[in-house]
């Protein structure tokens, strides 16, 4: 910050000054520093988890602890860290700076949506110490609701609440990009970033609320009994699974579609080419946050659902490829000719093209209905899910992290931490995940705490790529602490990016924009 | 930052260009989050629909249970509230502070009784054992071992007593009787009460939440914090009182009547 220029950071001061800012890029901040430590929580659960799978039988834990440790990983990495982690810190900074707007339409309710977090996830935390839940993350009934203990009432409880952090935020997102975008900025102009964000804040409001219902009603079951999921009552448990999955399967795409926005201005500055097929990637967001809706029923293919519901659901599913094949054709196209630099940003939105073109691939296995018999519930499933959604979201994150940096600290992030850190985490992630398709495809079932010793050696294999992940990890968190100590001074616009975020200084002023921009053209004008 | 921009008594945030901006914007959410309260209770009238087509015996017996004419009042009285919501907000942009706080303090009113009465019907309901899922059973069992609910052992009790007997003393007239009866021989009938008491619950607190809610949109007609220039607060708050009268309207007819 030199010569002391007045910008959102020095605005005001104090730690109560931050606990009660209404500006969104302070809350964007926030979010980062709460997000980032449950997924330090969760990446750590990963890590005893796979240490625990390194031989057969007993390796560290009893499978108790196995067991719980698997939850919480899964919780907290869901439900704390992928699905909010890029729309509420990304999002919340660079949306309404993105289409010139001086603060997302109601400030006081984006606080409100952090708190609302901190109190969910302290719910959900706190069961650690009262009682462990072990009932992997998705609460599956019965087990959740007449087995197990009473743990399972605080933990739901918690995600019930964080539930409403998404809906809140969503809704703010939906409202500032209909109604505070600048003078010009049309819907057609609007950066592909903001579409990715408009439709992820679509599926958070419509399917998040179904959650919400869910949950009250395995509190209510649990509770008083109400019986909707106990068969002894007359109730099903599978209505549960239907419940939870029209939820939890659009939320795939509420974590992957700010992934696929990240990727979209990511190639578009380091190609320095204007994006190739502006609208296709705008609509395909939208249709993928449709077609999401409709899919559910791919989960429960082994259910025992009329083989025509399976029929249906195998189509539609697949259908969800197309959408998406879109943004990757219209990616590499743009990158087609284009003077690419292979700066740390970019070889992550190249990471995850890689990365989340072997889980869509992967996918279409799975939602044919006669392999889903074969690879249901294997380490395939655990393969594939994990190339989608950390080998999606995560490089995303890491790629947004680095890109926007500058702009939200004014100090540059040493592009050669970046790359180590990306030569770490994506190798490791390959070494992790890629033996577990093998794995799946021998039988190996996922949750287990034991396994055969056949499959040991490939099980090593993968206990050994999570420390590489963790690593990579380690190595960008030293990026940050080292470019917030000794970075270089950033400028307006390092990278040369075309957004609007790139014309104001960096760190941003309190109000973003001293002078309302007026838009003439859209977002990639390279040429 | 909220530092709000006040010209000419109007009354905006500084990111909006006018306070028309910032009401249009308001009423954007607001209509959004109501559309989220929908779909949460859409969740709750699937499952209705899934278990009442499966079991329309249960759903027949056990809405026999529930008091038609309770309901209906309390149908009458969130109607009514619905009518004297939209006056208050009529005459908050008007100005007519008086009769602005006279509605206003009607519909609490009104949502209190919709209050009371339903908790003399879940007091009731509690009193005849008709309860949701476990604990609809007894913890004794009888002699052959079996569950025994507590209508089954209500009715036991009913049966030894003569008519006027039972009135007086298990405060059951005939016709409940009767029901409690045909209820016993509906195997799974807790599973309506399930969906009754949370379906209803879930119900009763958003008419708690919205009575507080219009309880603060008063406080502020009272110290002039709205008024023709600036009632977002109010119309969002009648915007939400008139979802919670709008699901009563769906869950009247599909507790009380359809059985």
């Amino acid at each position: 910050m030199a010569h002391e220029q007045h910008n959102y950071l020095n605005h005001q001061k104090g730690i109560w000054s931050w606990l009660t800012t209404l500006d969104h890029k302070r809350i964007g901040i926030m979010y980062f520093i709460a997000i980032m430590s449950f997924f330090f929580l969760g990446g750590v659960f990963a890590l005893l988890v796979r240490a625990e799978l390194f031989t057969p039988g007993k390796t560290l834990f009893s499978a108790d602890v196995y067991n719980r440790m698997m939850t919480y990983h899964g919780a907290i990495m869901v439900f704390m860290v992928i699905v909010p982690g890029i729309p509420a810190i990304f999002g919340n900074f660079v949306l309404p700076i993105m289409i010139g707007a001086k603060d997302v339409a109601f400030p006081r309710l984006n606080l409100m949506s952090w708190y609302m977090l901190m109190i969910g996830a302290a719910i959900t935390g706190s069961t650690l110490f009262l009682e462990n839940v072990d009932t992997g993350w998705t609460f599956y009934t019965p087990y959740s609701s007449i087995k197990t203990g009473l743990g399972v009432i605080p933990m739901v409880l918690g995600v019930f609440i964080i539930g409403f952090s998404s809906i809140l935020t969503g809704l703010n997102f939906i409202v500032t990009t209909h109604k505070l975008r600048a003078p010009g900025m049309t819907m057609n102009r609007i950066p592909l970033m903001v579409w990715a964000l408009y439709s992820t804040a679509i599926l958070q409001v419509l399917a998040t609320p179904v959650l919400a219902i869910t949950l009250l009603l395995l509190i209510a079951e649990k509770t008083l009994g109400v019986g909707i999921f106990d068969p002894q009552l007359g109730g099903d448990p599978v209505l549960f699974q239907h419940f939870f999955w029209f939820y939890s399967h659009p939320a795939v795409y509420i974590m992957i579609l700010p992934a696929m926005g990240v990727i979209s201005e990511l190639v578009a500055t380091y190609s320095r080419k204007i994006i190739f097929g502006y609208t296709a990637i705008a609509y395909s967001s939208l249709a993928i946050a449709g077609v999401s809706f409709l899919v559910w029923g791919h989960h429960m293919f082994v259910s025992g659902q009329s083989e025509f519901a399976g029929i249906l659901f195998s189509f539609i599913t697949m259908l969800v490829g197309v959408p998406t094949a879109i943004k990757l054709f219209n990616w590499i196209a743009t990158m087609y000719k284009g003077s690419i630099r292979l700066d740390a940003p970019m070889l992550f939105a190249i990471g995850f093209m890689f990365l989340f073109t072997i889980g869509g691939l992967t996918g279409v296995y799975l939602a044919s209905t006669g392999m889903d018999v074969h690879f249901h519930d294997t380490y395939f499933v655990v393969a594939h899910f994990h190339y989608v959604m950390v080998g999606g979201t995560l490089m995303a994150l890491m790629g947004a992290l680095i890109y926007w940096f500058p702009k939200v600290t004014g100090k540059i992030y040493s592009d050669l931490t970046g790359r180590i850190s990306w030569v770490f985490i994506f190798s490791g992630f390959n070494v992790t995940f890629f033996p577990q398709f093998i794995l799946g495809n021998m039988g190996m079932p996922r949750r287990y705490y034991d396994y055969l010793p056949t499959f040991t050696e490939l099980n090593q294999m993968s206990t050994f790529g999570s420390w590489l992940i963790g690593t990579g990890f380690l190595v960008g968190l030293f990026g940050v602490i080292y470019a917030l100590l000794k970075g270089k001074e950033a400028g307006n616009n390092p990278f040369g990016g075309k957004t609007l975020e790139w014309t104001i200084p960096s760190p941003p002023p309190h109000e973003n924009f001293d002078k309302t921009p007026v838009l003439t053209g859209g977002p990639y004008e390279y040429r | 930052m909220s530092t709000a921009n006040h010209t000419g008594g109007f009354h905006h945030a500084h990111h909006f260009d006018s306070a028309e901006h910032q009401y249009e914007s308001s009423k954007q959410g607001i209509w959004l989050f109501l559309v989220t309260e929908i779909l949460m209770f859409g969740g709750l009238f699937v499952g209705y629909s899934i278990y009442h087509s499966l079991y329309p015996q249960v759903f027949h017996a056990g809405s026999k249970q529930l008091s038609v004419v309770l309901g209906a009042v309390n149908t009458v009285v969130l109607l009514f509230s619905s009518f004297t919501m939209a006056l208050g907000i009529n005459y908050v942009q008007r100005g007519l502070k008086k009769k602005a706080i006279i509605a206003l303090a009607v519909t609490i009113a009104c949502a209190a009784i919709f209050m009371v009465v339903k908790f003399f019907e879940y007091t009731h309901k509690f009193h005849v054992g008709t309860v949701p899922g476990k604990y609809a059973y007894t913890e004794e069992l009888s002699a052959s071992g079996e569950k025994v609910t507590k209508v089954g052992a209500l009715l036991a009790e009913a049966n030894k007593l003569s008519v006027a007997e039972r009135e007086h003393k298990l405060h059951l007239d005939e016709t409940e009787y009767e029901h409690l009866t045909l209820l016993e021989r509906t195997k799974n009938w807790p599973l309506f009460f399930g969906f009754y008491f949370v379906m209803s619950g879930i119900h009763g607190l958003h008419v708690l939440a919205g009575a507080f809610l219009i309880f603060w949109v008063l406080l502020k007609v009272i110290k002039n914090q709205v008024g023709p220039e600036y009632f977002t607060p109010v119309e969002g708050v009648g915007l939400f009182w008139h979802v919670v009268d709008l699901i009563w309207i769906y869950l009247f007819p599909l507790l009380y009547l359809v059985g």
